[in-house]
């Protein structure tokens, strides 16, 4: 409260960053303790979470006033107009102030009430068991156990508590392994595939170096292969990229010795072989540096695969590039794809495509488990992981599934959310769209595949809004250990309950889940299939919108189609009553009355007010956008 | 006869019992078709003097035969198609890309067709290409077989390898030859007589009176002129145009002689809601002495005094106001300022001509590389700049219907010539503004109104799509710019056409081979000389045959009474896949999806039907 000088700013203009209308709306300007508030004259209000204020910038003063520009992290970037300096100088230091806090318990989530009693908030964090989701995919079974190795998270504090390794895989080979790897994350179980008996396992890279090794860790990747029946070869794939150390390579002639063999099931391709092993070099200077990838001497069974996923710093100047290229206004066709080519973003998601791709080849097509690692083991690793389960196993495409893989392969293996989406004042570098990246590749998917997935665009994009508004306590903390010493439990709620309470907005009419073609998801990554995101990017920007929306539309009709079959057999039922009664004035009169179905209209809950996301309701709303004025011609 | 004739040309005549029935019932199944009505070799070629098929040729005919046949000179008389088929016949096996199995068979090369007729115990049917389709043919041979690969029109590709290097270079020359010649009346059009329509059906859906009746209904001040009944004050104009009430026919005429090619401002659209108006000319002649014309001034003048008093004017140029300039050096130029009060001159630069062509050839270029590199194919698909003259085309749309709608302005909308991108901007504004072209009959109304009776060269424009290795002459994808860009509104008003993308994909194919004549010459000059209307069948019956609709319709459409105003930002236009990517990728899994939405709908329209039902069936009191 003590950042708020002034609360209340009238006259204010609020700017369309793509329309060349001069005629900006006026209004008035509030300021809360949690939101920024803009009532327009026509009482249509646009609210602003402070916490997805990504930066405020005052501009140079203007005869009309002084001008104010917010970004968002959602991709909003709101231009304001504030007559007065003074004015616009006490809200720019408040947003400064309120957009950045030093402390979780100032968080947003923490003082937000939805009005649910201690009971309801419980259950709604029971929602998601994992221990039950681990029970969905077979396991514990003959071959995997249940490890009770990190339960006071003693030997991994970034992991969860309860971890599933290879039953004959004892404590000592864990522990021992965990000293092995970068910040104790050993292999761990991620998925099981049920039917292959094949296994998607996680870690980090091995503390190396050159000679060093650990029979330990040999021993766990050991087990690991072992505990899959059919295929005792299995798959370590290292997702980082190649390096800029061509003169080193050239001075190790030796070590070229140590040739990745690529099944020729897979990868056939003479170019593909070329440039992957241009990429082990990266995982080579690595090793030079006392880190590195597995010595695949010391290591039998084990084939070596390098995939090219860049590291969270080039993924985040990547974004800022993009998120300039298409905000320039007026800009040209030419200049949008030579800047889309630029900053590479595409290129970025296609390479995790691949990767997932490459994982579930690997599991269906040769029936080999697979170990995935990157540096730490908590960003590229969680994508590859969470997208190639995504593929495999149609249960993580259902709206609770694709919680479930959210709290499995993001949440409890410790993907730092806090620190990769800037909850707290802190480090500038540790933030990277990290798991954006995630959720659009799963739109590319859902784009490839329009019946495969039970959710829509919506979900996504809700999703992503709440992984920065810090209004639930699922994204907050960067670990379990963490989650559970800020006592988040208890102080905050789960976001998932609130999801599913509103699903039907976030329903793809189209899902057909007994479809077979579906089982398991082929992408196709030729590059023509990859589109820029827009209503991600410019989820804000109405006027760059399709005007009519295809799937509310035929939501509606289903719903419609439900509720006018419900009338028919409900009417017949009265008919047979009534025909037996006699009595027909009634009915008739009740007839014209129930007759009529009502257009289902969604309502938004209290708690969803600020989103104006894919506008449900259909023609009017949609088409009064639709105004010459709005665009450019 | 038929079978004699097929079997005759191919020379070698071993006809085993099998073989026999096989090849019967393969014609009785072209005859089912309505590809065997008529000779299949054409007109007066057939070697067989009994055909039933020999036409009478009238002497009015062969002298249009001899000025509007531009392909190599028949050598006694009439054309000799039977001279151009070397190979009748070959084994062959069919490669149609991802998502088709190979099909083998017997290949046949026909007069207008190549046909593949599948093994005896195959279970699929005959395989069939209008030869008409092919844009470019390319051969090898190697052992004793060879490969053709034959790139379509339409975009597709195909491969046929052939048993037999002799059969195969002989069948690709046959291609080759059928292929490229430019007869009009004897094109397959001629020959066409499918089951279930009849000849003259549907050529008089959409003549200009029946524009000219809705506008009269709105406004009389204008009136249908048909000085131009005789072709001879505007060859590429109509038999009658829409022109102010007040100018009388010989200053019509006058003014066509200060327009180029003859084309004076006529009426394309009246916005009754505005009581604004949208015309279409060429260029003025002014050349560099800047001559004016009074009577095309008038005319102008007419155009606004109609509309309403102090009606104001826009003159949308498609070419920079430096072209423009140049243009006076040839004889050509643009309205001055002065000679037209009231009237104001706008330059909205737009491509055309072989530059849009080479953007077309790029852009396929680009989506035929399957194995490119994500960074590759954005900067190939910048370098086309295929969708940069998308944008120009929608945003001069839709500046143009902005002009008529929010400023209550009359537009009048020229290039040079007047019959590219003229069109182009016009026909684009009506769908903008006007819910009626938004129709399956509008939209198909507008098509035959603005783009075909209003003298868009469809013959010179659409003789090569993208793969051909001829040198473009008169080549512009101008139509399918225009149908593209009716896709991207599609796309961003999905609920206001109701035609869907196969519509759009029927007319680009049918733009550039088609066994209707609709999209047959430049004119309509030239389509009255051939006879078209009378000789071919129209595609718009075949079009609007009950089968087909399901295809073509918009499951989703609702009447949409307001203007659509598109997004022309880049971000919110995209690559039409669904065309130029169709045949380099397999089936999508969205094709499934569209057939639920279909599915979905139509459950909703039986639920809902079935509603009167139950409350019919409700005691009466």
């Amino acid at each position: 409260m003590e950042h708020i000088r002034t609360t209340k700013v009238e006259q204010v203009k609020l700017l369309d960053r793509f329309s060349t209308s001069n005629k900006a709306l006026t209004g008035t300007l509030y300021l809360t303790a949690t939101h920024l508030l803009f009532i327009d004259s026509h009482q249509k209000e646009t609210w602003i979470l402070h916490h997805h204020i990504a930066s405020v910038e005052k501009l140079a003063l203007t005869t009309s006033g002084c001008p104010l520009v917010i970004q968002c992290k959602n991709f909003r970037i709101v231009h304001f107009i504030v007559p007065r300096e003074r004015d616009c100088h006490d809200i720019y230091n408040s947003l400064l102030q309120l957009s950045k806090q030093a402390k979780y318990e100032d968080l947003y989530a923490f003082s937000y009430n939805p009005k649910q009693n201690d009971s309801e908030r419980l259950r709604g964090w029971q929602l998601i068991d994992l221990a039950e989701e681990y029970k969905r995919m077979g396991v514990p079974n003959s071959n995997w156990q249940l490890s009770d190795a990190n339960r006071e998270y003693k030997i991994c504090e970034t992991y969860p508590r309860e971890l599933y390794v290879p039953r004959i895989a004892s404590k000592p080979i864990i522990v021992g392994s965990s000293k092995f790897r970068s910040k104790g994350r050993f292999p761990v179980l991620s998925y099981y595939h049920r039917e292959k008996e094949a296994a998607v396992c996680r870690c980090s890279q091995p503390l190396s170096g050159f000679s060093a090794r650990c029979l330990e860790d040999e021993h766990l990747l050991q087990a690991i292969s072992k505990a899959n029946p059919v295929n005792r070869y299995m798959y370590v794939m290292d997702t980082r990229p190649k390096h800029r150390m061509q003169s080193w390579w050239a001075t190790q002639k030796d070590i070229g010795r140590i040739i990745v063999r690529i099944s020729s099931k897979i990868w056939n391709d003479e170019k593909i072989r070329e440039s992957h092993e241009q990429k082990r070099l990266n995982a080579m200077a690595n090793r030079a540096a006392g880190k590195g990838y597995e010595n695949e001497d010391n290591y039998s069974n084990i084939r070596f695969q390098f995939v090219g996923i860049e590291n969270i710093h080039v993924m985040r100047s990547s974004l800022q590039k993009l998120l300039e290229v298409n905000g320039t206004k007026g800009l040209s066709v030419n200049d949008f794809y030579s800047g889309l080519e630029s900053s590479g973003w595409l290129r970025h998601i296609k390479a995790v495509m691949d990767a997932a791709i490459f994982l579930t080849k690997a599991i269906m097509i040769e029936n080999a488990s697979v170990l995935v690692h990157c540096s730490d083991g908590w960003d590229r690793t969680s994508q590859v992981c969470s997208l190639g389960s995504l593929l495999l196993d149609s249960f993580y495409r259902t709206i609770r599934g694709f919680m479930v893989l959210i709290e499995k392969d993001w949440i409890s293996f410790g993907h730092k959310f806090s620190e990769r989406c800037g909850h707290l004042d802190s480090d500038p570098k540790e933030v990277s769209p990290v798991f954006t990246q995630f959720l659009e590749c799963v739109w590319h998917l859902t784009e490839q595949f329009p019946q495969a997935f039970e959710f829509n665009e919506a979900f996504l994009l809700q999703i992503h809004e709440h992984i920065y508004s810090c209004q639930f306590g699922n994204f907050l903390g960067n670990c379990q250990k963490e989650r559970e010493e800020l006592k988040l439990k208890e102080k905050t709620y789960s976001l998932w309950p609130f999801l599913l309470d509103d699903q039907k907005k976030y329903l793809n009419p189209l899902y057909s889940p007994k479809s077979q073609a579906v089982a398991v998801l082929e992408p196709n990554t030729v590059s023509f299939n990859f589109k820029f995101w827009r209503n991600m990017y410019h989820q804000f920007d109405r006027t760059l919108h399709p005007r009519q929306s295809v799937f509310s539309i035929i939501m509606n009709m289903n719903e419609q189609n439900k509720q006018l079959e419900n009338d028919i057999k409900d009417l017949e039922s009265k008919i047979k009553q009534h025909k037996n009664k006699q009595t027909d004035g009634v009915l008739t009169k009740e007839l014209l009355h129930s007759v009529r179905p009502e257009s289902p209209t969604l309502k938004t809950s209290l708690c969803f007010k600020e989103q104006t996301l894919l506008p449900v309701n259909d023609a009017l709303r949609t088409i009064e956008g639709s105004n010459p004025a709005d665009n450019r011609y | 006869m038929m079978f004699f004739f097929l079997f005759s040309v191919s020379g070698n005549a071993s006809t085993p019992e099998f073989k026999k029935k096989k090849n019967s019932e393969c014609l009785l199944r072209l005859r089912h078709e309505g590809l065997l009505n008529s000779c299949p070799a054409g007109v007066a070629s057939c070697p067989a003097s009994s055909c039933p098929f020999r036409s009478p040729r009238s002497p009015r005919l062969k002298l249009l035969e001899s000025a509007l046949l531009l392909g190599p000179r028949p050598t006694a008389g009439g054309m000799e198609f039977s001279e151009l088929i070397r190979t009748g016949r070959a084994q062959a096996e069919l490669l149609r890309g991802p998502g088709a199995p190979p099909l083998r068979g017997t290949l046949c090369v026909t007069g207008h067709h190549l046909l593949l007729s599948p093994g005896p115990q195959a279970t699929s049917d005959l395989w069939l290409l209008l030869l008409r389709s092919v844009d470019s043919i390319e051969k090898r041979v190697a052992g004793d077989s060879g490969t053709i690969t034959l790139r379509c029109k339409d975009l597709r590709v195909l491969q046929l390898d052939i048993e037999g290097v002799e059969a195969t270079l002989d069948i690709a020359r046959s291609i080759e030859a059928l292929s490229s010649l430019e007869s009009v009346i004897t094109s397959f059009p001629f020959f066409y007589r499918p089951k279930g329509l009849r000849l003259g059906d549907a050529w008089h859906f959409h003549p200009p009176e029946h524009h000219y009746k809705r506008v009269a209904r709105e406004t009389n001040a204008w009136r249908l002129s048909e000085v131009n009944e005789d072709f001879s004050v505007c060859p590429s104009y109509p038999r009658a145009v829409i022109v102010p009430r007040a100018v009388d026919d010989d200053a019509l005429a006058r003014s066509a002689r200060f327009r180029q090619g003859g084309r004076f401002p006529v009426l394309s659209y009246h916005h009754a809601p505005s009581g604004t108006v949208l015309l279409r000319s060429s260029q003025p002649l002014t050349g560099p002495q800047k001559r004016r014309c009074a009577e095309d001034e008038e005319l102008l003048r007419a155009v606004l005094a109609g509309a309403r008093p102090g009606a104001r004017g826009f003159i949308v140029d498609t070419r920079s106001a430096q072209a423009a300039k140049q243009a006076r050096m040839t004889g050509g130029g643009t309205e001055a300022k002065a000679a037209y009060p009231g009237w104001k001159r706008l330059h909205r630069p737009m491509e055309r001509g072989r530059p849009l062509q080479e953007s077309f050839v790029r852009l396929v270029e680009a989506c035929g590389d399957l194995e490119q590199s994500m960074d590759r194919w954005l900067s190939r698909l910048e370098g086309c700049r295929w969708l940069a003259h998308v944008k120009e085309a929608l945003s001069t749309a839709c500046l143009a219907a902005q002009g008529m709608e929010r400023e209550g302005a009359c537009i009048l909308v020229h290039g040079a010539e007047g019959t590219d991108s003229t069109l182009l901007v016009t026909s684009l504004a009506q769908l903008i503004l006007d819910p009626l072209s938004r129709t399956m009959t509008g939209f198909q109304e507008l098509v035959e109104r603005e783009w075909i009776q209003a003298g868009h060269p469809f013959q010179l424009r659409c003789a090569h799509s993208a793969f051909s290795h001829a040198r473009p002459k008169h080549e512009a994808p101008t139509f399918l710019l225009f149908l593209d860009c009716v896709w991207q509104l599609g796309r961003q008003f999905p609920l206001s056409l109701e035609f869907g993308e196969g519509l759009l994909l029927a007319l680009f194919e049918h733009a550039y081979a088609s066994p209707f004549g609709t999209f047959l010459c430049n004119s309509e000059k030239e389509r009255c000389l051939c006879e078209v209307r009378t000789r071919t069948h129209s595609l718009w019956s075949g079009l609007n045959q009950p089968k087909e609709q399901r295809k073509l319709r918009n499951p989703l459409y609702v009447l949409n009474p307001l203007a659509i105003w598109p997004s022309v930002e880049p971000q919110s236009l995209r690559l039409w896949q669904g065309l130029f990517l169709r045949w380099t990728r397999p089936p999508e899994p969205s094709e499934a999806a569209w057939e639920k939405v279909w599915q979905i709908v139509t459950d909703k329209e039986k639920t809902e039907g079935s509603q009167p039902t139950v409350s019919a069936s409700e005691p009466q009191p």
